[in-house]
């Protein structure tokens, strides 16, 4: 019931963020605004594959499902790769959804909001991704089955420049693949 | 028939040049307060066409107001417009209050190249000493506002003793498109944004963008094959060489003075950490051992140093390291942010990416006094580089929510704008002298 609330309760302030991205976008023209923004709704762009498991269903832009697998996204702090406590869950199903399907890959790419140095920002997404990778891998995943990247401040999913696009660009993408 | 055919080659000529104009334009954005007033004199033109391929004294003027030293007066205030040094009357500028007249000349020869005079005065000098340059160039067509850059080095040369650097190149990153279609170029221009020539262009991001000492070759991290990787590529033959492609970061390259080694990030062992390439024997070095980040190291000019980036006290600071491994000092204590640093070519002074109170600024840190001294207003700057001389930084900015690139003076006076007519720039990179 509290993972539901928060749950429900963060794709609310997303959506909320997300529509004065997309204003802000709108009026000052950034590339990538719309678009980008419908790409960060809870991953629902994202293309996962599933090859041969029928474990993960698609999923559209609302909420109302709030199966831990259909959380794709992992958000952080200013400066920060510590993972917190409200996203543990969400990277505990996946790393159990990989363990029962060792077929399965993901790859993590990290990100950050747009602040401070372009060659900072890439390593500080690359310990972003590491740092969920650490915590699939504890829970038993195979590494073979994790692959990390880093696109730094380069791959927005919101071009506004202000926090309520930040943390949404602050974040760790869980795509699957096929294998 | 013969009107015709001359429509068909301006047309041409038209679709030659219009790349050209493509490029990045210059607004001032920062004032002029204490620049030494100058005359410079628009010069003749004797030629077939109305007007010349390139208007030398307008680039002259305009490299002398970006270097935030000089004020040349408005066209509207030049008292005379004399264009050889029979016609010049000495005591016509004192009264207008500017120290230094330039005046010139272009024609078209014979042969088709182009002969360029230029003349320097000191308007207080008795008129037997008054002149300081006479210079002639005859040059091809194409090497007219390169020509234009080098008068610009000579006057600035003999007027502050230090060494121009307009008759230089600076490479950037654009990008463009929307959604998840976007299309990123590595491109090279002069100094003053014109004359882009592209050099990469990929859907997937590029970065980091560093010229080799001599000015042939670039270092970059191209991600086209879905993840960084470090590229070296020669600006004249286009070749080039994937030199890093290890799992994780292949990041942030930059040439050793001596243009033998390469500084870049690898994440090899899981880790950002600051290793050194052996050009000649391909052979990697890693130079720091630390958990936390370490990335963007630049040499010192005597090559014996890199100057990188760490979080290791907690926050992003700069530190310094032996290039050869060793003991790491930490340079700066100013704020919990300080990143991307580049060193001024005499070693003396090293700028970064200053976070404060919300906003990141370009800041300047001088070695010997100690003093930390912001020079930009941020919000969102970033990848500052020296020019040559050491006199102005490079770097990219946020300006109406779009990246764009902008000039600062190393004193903070003087800035500009080099904005292109759509799109995002970013990463800049100020190459080196000329050959």
């Amino acid at each position: 019931m509290t993972r539901r609330i928060v749950s429900i309760g963060l794709a609310a302030v997303a959506a909320l963020a997300l529509a004065a991205c997309a204003g802000t976008g709108g009026a000052g023209g950034g590339p990538g605004a719309a678009g980008g923004a419908g790409a960060g709704a809870g991953g629902g762009a994202q293309s996962y594959g599933a090859g041969g498991s029928g474990s993960i269903q698609g999923q559209g832009m609302g909420g109302a499902q709030q199966n831990p697998l259909e959380q794709r996204t992992i958000y952080f702090a200013f400066d920060s790769s510590a993972i917190e406590a409200k996203y543990r869950p969400i990277i505990a199903a996946h790393a159990a959804n990989l363990v029962a399907h060792p077929n399965e890959s993901v790859t993590l790419e990290g990100n950050t909001d747009e602040r401070g140095s372009a060659e900072y920002n890439l390593a500080l997404g690359e310990r972003r991704a590491e740092a969920v990778k650490q915590m699939m891998l504890v829970q038993g995943v195979a590494p073979a089955q994790i692959r990390t990247i880093s696109f730094g401040k380069e791959r927005p999913v919101c071009t506004a420049h202000d926090e309520a696009c930040w943390k949404l660009n602050r974040r760790v993408d869980i795509v699957y693949s096929k294998q | 028939m013969g009107i015709l055919r001359r429509y068909v080659v301006a047309l041409l000529l038209l679709c030659a040049v219009s790349p050209v104009w493509a490029g990045l334009t210059i607004q001032i954005t920062r004032g002029v307060a204490g620049a030494v007033p100058i005359a410079v004199v628009p010069f003749s033109w004797s030629g077939p066409t109305p007007a010349p391929p390139q208007d030398i004294g307008a680039i002259v003027a305009a490299d002398l107001a970006r270097s935030g030293r000089f004020a040349p007066l408005a066209d509207k205030d030049l008292v005379a417009h004399p264009t050889a040094p029979d016609q010049v009357k000495l005591q016509n500028w004192r009264v207008l209050g500017v120290n230094d007249l330039v005046i010139g000349s272009v024609r078209v020869l014979p042969s088709g190249r182009y002969q360029v005079e230029v003349y320097l005065y000191d308007v207080y000098q008795p008129p037997a000493q008054a002149q300081l340059l006479g210079q002639r160039f005859v040059v091809a067509p194409a090497q007219l506002r390169r020509t234009a850059h080098r008068i610009s080095d000579m006057i600035f040369k003999q007027l502050t003793g230090l060494p121009g650097a307009f008759d230089t190149r600076i490479a950037y990153v654009t990008m463009s498109g929307t959604g998840k279609v976007h299309r990123y170029a590595l491109k090279v221009a002069d100094s003053d944004g014109y004359d882009p020539r592209t050099v990469l262009e990929s859907p997937e991001p590029i970065m980091s963008p560093a010229w080799s000492p001599h000015g042939r070759r670039l270092a970059y991290v191209s991600f086209e094959h879905g993840r960084p990787e470090v590229y070296i590529q020669d600006l004249a033959t286009g070749a080039r060489k994937l030199v890093a492609s290890f799992s994780g970061l292949n990041s942030a390259p930059a040439w050793s003075p001596n243009g033998k080694e390469l500084a870049l990030t690898l994440s090899r062992r899981g880790n950002p950490e600051i290793y050194t390439l052996n050009l000649e024997t391909g052979k990697f070095h890693r130079v720091t051992h630390n958990p936390a980040i370490d990335t963007s190291a630049v040499w010192t000019p005597d090559g014996r140093n890199l100057v990188f980036t760490s979080d290791r006290g907690g926050g992003p600071q700069i530190y310094e390291v032996p290039a050869a491994g060793g003991p790491v000092t930490r340079l700066t204590f100013d704020g919990s942010y300080n990143a991307a640093p580049a060193v001024s070519p005499d070693g003396q002074r090293i700028a970064m990416v200053h976070g404060q109170g919300g906003g990141y600024r370009i800041a300047v840190l001088d070695l010997k006094s100690g003093l930390f001294q912001v020079l930009t207003d941020g919000p969102l700057d970033d990848s500052p580089s020296f020019a040559p001389n050491g006199q102005m930084i490079l770097y990219s900015a946020q300006y109406q929510g779009r990246r764009v690139l902008a000039t600062v003076t190393v004193d903070g006076r003087a800035g500009q704008r080099l904005s292109s007519q759509q799109g995002d720039v970013q990463s800049p990179a100020w190459g080196p002298y000329r050959k």
